[in-house]
């Protein structure tokens, strides 16, 4: 399958996203940038001590980021599946946040495939829109990669409406190679709009704009053989504005405009949102505001 | 494997369903505001020439223009040298190298040329933006690579100046004398620090006529060398057209000439010397292959074309102006390329976010269009992303040919501008071929998975410069410069600095 799908040369890569860094976003541009940026973030709490409570408050703040009724709802709350029926309490039946569920024994994956599929099977049932699945790295690095495509699809049936987002772990596979070929094996047994993501948020190394950069150029690829648009969500270490804006000029270049919207591109984080806010505030009025003007419900305290 | 047989039915559904190829749409969703630089580029409304340490009018009297190729406005007059002047810079350079640079011990001279470096850097933005003004190539060329680059050239070359007892071991090292120098308008700045720096780093001392369209930086960097107190006469420069390039080139005290500019010119140079004793260096004009083999990384080549042929509107000499393509991935290739020039952005050269920014004088422009109507006229498949150019100024859009063959104008004549032909070749052999099939030899790029064939590909192109999996890297440690008609000597690195020198 690397043969067939070719090499990516690691140095190349990082001269390419090296260009993302210099692109000067001003002004219009830059609240444009910013704006959809925040109606792309999935707003995440993944602890061991996340509470219905902390759950209901990031909930709140998903739909009403801050007061301005100008700034868009974010895309999604991401939640362990044991608080996806909280969310659905806090968010309601009919609401613009979908409610994003990591399952599959989320962060390692390491449970039998029966006890995957039955976390999915629950979250969906409490009201999950959407479910991020983690692969099974340690197939993959041993080179069964039809074990690892069949247990996607295998997730993807168990799904059943709820959108699927694949996490692919990048920075256990290590190489930008790994991470093109296994973006190729879960596309192929995607449908059109479900995600290919980065990380768990939960190693050392998160997303990163080479990173990023190999995937999207595999949804490209992907798209253009076969007309299937598959997304992409980024996920940890994005934590400032200006890091998103670069994310995005690599998705404007690389993509084009059809993925500059929240159905096709997401950011897996929570402290963005605050300084994405903090910088569209200082947009407005000229001037930095100070941390404690934006409301804290999804930091990790 | 299963996923491969997914792949290919996926593929034959989408065609046996009759829907049109699934495209990406590159608009206007999401525009950039303009984004200009604005630091202070500081220019004088008249040059002077720069001799023995002082800016003297030219005893002619004589200025010209120099322009703004972005949008055809005039940025200052410049000095016209003539003869005499030429003749007064020398006299110059003549007297500083007997009285005080030719005997000042190396790590002395090496004070001034760091001190050069330093209060070049320390002006990086300013100079930068002068150079754009006046060249008409993107800020963030002549930010990120021009100046930096030129301070290095610097940086190095002072290194060295108290250390040539190790340039040629064995061997001992003295300075020829005066220097005679004339360089091109591609990279004004850059060209002038690889010129001046291992001259002055060997104890030379030099008459440089930077082109007529680009002289700005060069007499500002000569206020640099008054702030640095470089003492009068080490460096004079002298400012004009094809006459005082000349002059300079024939001025009976240089004891070595350097030219870096077109092969037509470097010829009437040489021609014009022969029978005399002086020495001479040329880097000359390139039709440079980029070779693209079918394993290579393929996203990364198309980078690495991009980069080879549309870096500073491919003013530059080294340029990957052929591509060779191999057929089995030649279409994928040249998918992938317009896709990627889709994304360029051809404007205003001060704008941050420009990547190809103006055509350095009408006089090129007029050339580089004379170039792709014959290519258009001998059957090429000519390729131009939409998108509207500037009303005023020179540009040029980026543009790919296809379907070209050796044989083609535009295969086999240097265009120095941003326009790319795509060849194609089946095995190693035709590759080698095809790349030495040129009257030139500068550089080369390889692109391919498999190391051992770079190896191979490095020893049989004919070029002075192979790049492997990159293009258009410099380094001022690495040696640069040509085979045939590019020229001959070595800038940069021990090989640069042992043509300013004799061997005793």
């Amino acid at each position: 399958m690397f043969n067939e799908i070719g090499p990516v040369d690691a140095v190349g890569i990082e001269e390419r996203v090296a260009k993302y860094g210099t692109r000067s976003i001003k002004k219009g541009a830059k609240l444009f940038g910013l704006k959809l940026a925040t109606s792309m973030v999935d707003l995440t709490t993944l602890e061991g001590k996340d509470t219905p409570g902390k759950v209901a408050s990031l909930c709140q703040k998903a739909l009403n980021p801050c007061d301005d009724p100008a700034i868009p709802t974010v895309a999604a709350v991401c939640v362990y599946p044991s608080m996806v029926r909280y969310a659905r309490r806090a968010l309601g039946p009919d609401t613009p946040v979908r409610i994003a569920s990591v399952a599959t024994a989320f962060p390692s994956g390491q449970a039998p495939l029966r006890t995957r599929l039955a976390e999915v099977k629950a979250a969906v049932g409490d009201g999950a829109d959407e479910i991020d699945m983690v692969i099974n790295r340690g197939a993959f690095l041993a080179g069964e990669f039809q074990l690892v495509q069949d247990e996607i699809a295998a997730v993807r049936e168990m799904c059943g409406a709820a959108t699927l987002k694949v996490i692919l772990e990048v920075s256990e596979l290590e190489t930008y190679d790994n991470i093109r070929a296994a973006s190729f094996l879960a596309m192929r047994v995607l449908r059109p709009n479900d995600f290919i993501k980065t990380s768990t948020g939960k190693t050392s190394l998160n997303a990163t704009l080479g990173n990023n950069q190999v995937m999207i150029e595999a949804i490209r690829d992907f798209y253009l053989n076969t007309g299937t648009p598959i997304a992409m969500k980024p996920a940890g270490g994005i934590r400032t504005a200006k890091q998103a804006l670069q994310f995005l000029v690599a998705v404007k270049e690389t993509l084009g405009d059809d993925w500059l919207t929240n159905a096709r591109y997401r950011f897996g984080a929570s402290s963005l949102l605050n300084d994405l806010l903090r910088q569209i505030e200082k947009e407005r009025t000229g001037a930095y505001q100070a941390p404690y003007y934006f409301s804290e419900a999804a930091e990790s305290y | 494997m299963s996923t491969l047989t997914k792949k290919s039915s996926a593929r034959a559904t989408t065609r046996s369903t009759g829907r049109s190829a699934p495209e990406l749409i590159f608009g206007d969703l999401w525009q950039f505001d303009p984004a200009p630089e604005t630091a202070d580029p500081k220019l004088k409304a008249r040059y002077e020439l720069f001799i023995g340490g002082k800016f003297v009018e030219p005893k002619s009297g004589r200025y010209f223009d120099s322009i703004n190729p972005a949008n055809e406005t005039k940025l200052a007059k410049i000095a016209q040298a003539g003869a005499a002047d030429v003749d007064a810079a020398y006299r110059a350079a003549q007297n500083a190298y007997t009285k005080v640079w030719g005997r000042m011990p190396g790590r002395e001279r090496a004070k001034y040329i760091y001190r050069i470096a330093r209060l070049l850097q320390d002006r990086a933005r300013e100079f930068a933006v002068a150079e754009t003004l006046d060249g008409g190539k993107p800020i963030k060329e002549s930010r990120d690579f021009d100046v930096p680059m030129a301070a290095a050239h610097f940086f190095y070359h002072a290194g060295w100046a108290d250390k040539l007892d190790y340039v040629a071991p064995g061997r001992r090292v003295a300075p020829l004398g005066v220097v005679g120098q004339v360089i091109p308008w591609n990279f004004p700045l850059l060209m002038l620090a690889w010129k001046l720096a291992p001259a002055l780093a060997m104890g030379n001392c030099v008459v440089i006529k930077p082109a007529e369209t680009t002289s700005i930086t060069a007499l500002k960097l000569a206020e640099i060398f008054q702030d640095a107190g470089l003492p009068p006469g080490v460096v004079n420069i002298v400012t004009g057209f094809g006459d005082t390039g000349a002059a300079v080139m024939g001025h009976p005290v240089a004891a070595k000439v350097a030219f870096t500019g077109s092969t037509e010119v470097g010829k009437i140079i040489m021609r014009s010397l022969a029978g005399t004793d002086k020495k001479m260096t040329m880097e000359l004009g390139g039709k440079a292959a980029n070779i693209v083999f079918a394993d290579a990384p393929l996203d990364q080549a198309v980078e690495g074309i991009v980069n080879g042929i549309f870096f500073n509107q491919g003013h530059v000499c080294c340029a990957g102006s052929r591509l060779l393509v191999q057929e089995s991935v030649a279409a994928e290739v040249l998918a992938k390329l317009k896709n990627r020039i889709k994304v360029l952005r051809v404007g205003d050269p001060l704008d941050k976010n420009t990547d190809i920014g103006a055509i350095n004088s009408a006089e090129q422009l007029a050339t580089i269009k004379r170039l792709v109507a014959a290519g258009v006229k001998e059957g090429a498949a000519m390729y131009q992303p939409a998108g509207a150019l500037p009303a005023k100024g020179y540009y040029f859009p980026p543009t790919v040919f296809s379907n070209v063959s050796m044989s083609h104008r535009i295969a086999r004549e240097e265009i120095f501008g941003p326009v790319l032909s795509v060849l194609t070749f089946r095995t190693v052999d035709e590759a080698v071929e095809k790349a030495n099939n040129t009257a030139y030899g500068l550089s080369a790029g390889v692109w391919t998975d498999k190391g051992s064939r770079i190896l191979k590909m490095a020893t049989e192109l004919k070029a002075g410069v192979v790049w492997a999996n990159t293009y258009n890297k410099f380094d001022p440690t690495s040696p640069f410069g040509g085979y045939k008609e590019s020229g001959f000597g070595r800038e940069g690195g021990r090989q640069g600095l042992l043509d300013y020198c004799q061997l005793a």
